[in-house]
């Protein structure tokens, strides 16, 4: 339990919160992540080898 | 069998039933080699967050929405809530961009593909819902915001979302209804249809 609040003092969640502003695009910080996130975990699905994909093509 | 019980509404109805989705192709033993990849997964993950969207909701209203502001266990149930509600979206925009990507709206899935959309754009009013009926003041910057925005549509005319019964009666009843609908419309329909072959296989297999 200790050990999960030292990592909720890593990010402040004090005082204001932290926007990317870019000509017309302005978002929050956390949501940069989590978009960031989903882009890697679909790149991850594309391209990391399904379990029994290659023991399936064989018994074709 | 006699004329009469064939032209029943109950023979009727099921042999139409069975005749299009027969057991072995609602819930089929085998699918295509290429079903074998992760992003075949982002479709079931989103069921299965659902899931446990509907469940901890379901907990969240035999309580009442006094309970998550002062007890442990609610606020437990209400997080377990949210987050269930993160990861649904997440790995449905996932499952979104994947079937972009293979126009999976291909070879007569356009009802497939549509009644995604519609669920993704009712996801996202149940969200905003849900957002509005949290009794915090988060909701009330939320809904003092958004009036202004929906007002000037007309639509506030019949939805106030400053008026908090209602929202609480959307985003627990007739959202949620229309958005399990929506899902089950769907999936019944991928099961109809097959899973769409890749854009590379001319032989048509799994057509
Ligand atoms: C609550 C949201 C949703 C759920 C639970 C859901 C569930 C599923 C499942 C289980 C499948 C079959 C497995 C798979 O291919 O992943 C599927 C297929 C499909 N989904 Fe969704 N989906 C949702 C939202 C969407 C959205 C937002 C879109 C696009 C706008 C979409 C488009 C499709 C299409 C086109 C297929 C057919 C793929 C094929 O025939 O090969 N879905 N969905």
């Amino acid at each position: 339990m200790a050990f999960l609040w030292s990592l909720a003092s890593l990010i402040s969640l004090e005082g204001k919160g932290h926007y990317i502003h870019w000509h017309f695009i302005y978002l929050s910080v956390a949501n940069f992540i989590v978009i960031l996130l989903m882009v890697l975990v679909f790149l991850a699905a594309l391209f990391v080898p399904f379990p029994g994909r290659a023991s399936r093509k064989e018994s074709k | 069998m006699s004329t009469t019980i064939e032209r029943q509404w109950t023979t009727r109805l099921r042999k139409r039933a069975t005749g299009k989705l027969p057991p072995e192709k609602a819930l089929p033993d085998t699918q295509p080699a290429y079903v074998a990849s992760w992003i075949y997964v982002f479709g079931v993950a989103t069921i299965a967050s659902f899931v446990m969207v509907i469940l901890s909701g379901f907990i969240l209203a035999l309580r009442g929405p006094q309970w998550w502001h002062v007890s442990s266990v609610g606020h437990f149930v209400n997080s377990l809530h949210l987050w269930s509600v993160e990861i649904l979206f997440f790995s449905m925009v996932i499952h979104l961009w994947g079937k972009f990507f293979m126009a999976a709206w291909r070879g007569g899935r356009t009802m497939t593909w549509m009644t995604g959309v519609v669920t993704f754009l009712v996801s996202i009013a149940t969200a905003f819902t849900g957002y509005a009926s949290q009794t915090n003041f988060d909701s009330q910057w939320i809904t003092t915001q958004a009036k202004d925005g929906i007002n000037a549509t007309g639509a506030g005319s019949f939805f106030n979302v400053l008026n908090l019964g209602q929202m609480l009666m959307w985003h627990i009843v007739l959202l949620p209804l229309v958005a399990v609908l929506l899902t089950a419309v769907h999936v019944v329909l991928v099961r109809l249809k097959g899973v769409v072959p890749p854009f590379d296989d001319k032989t048509g297999a799994a057509k």
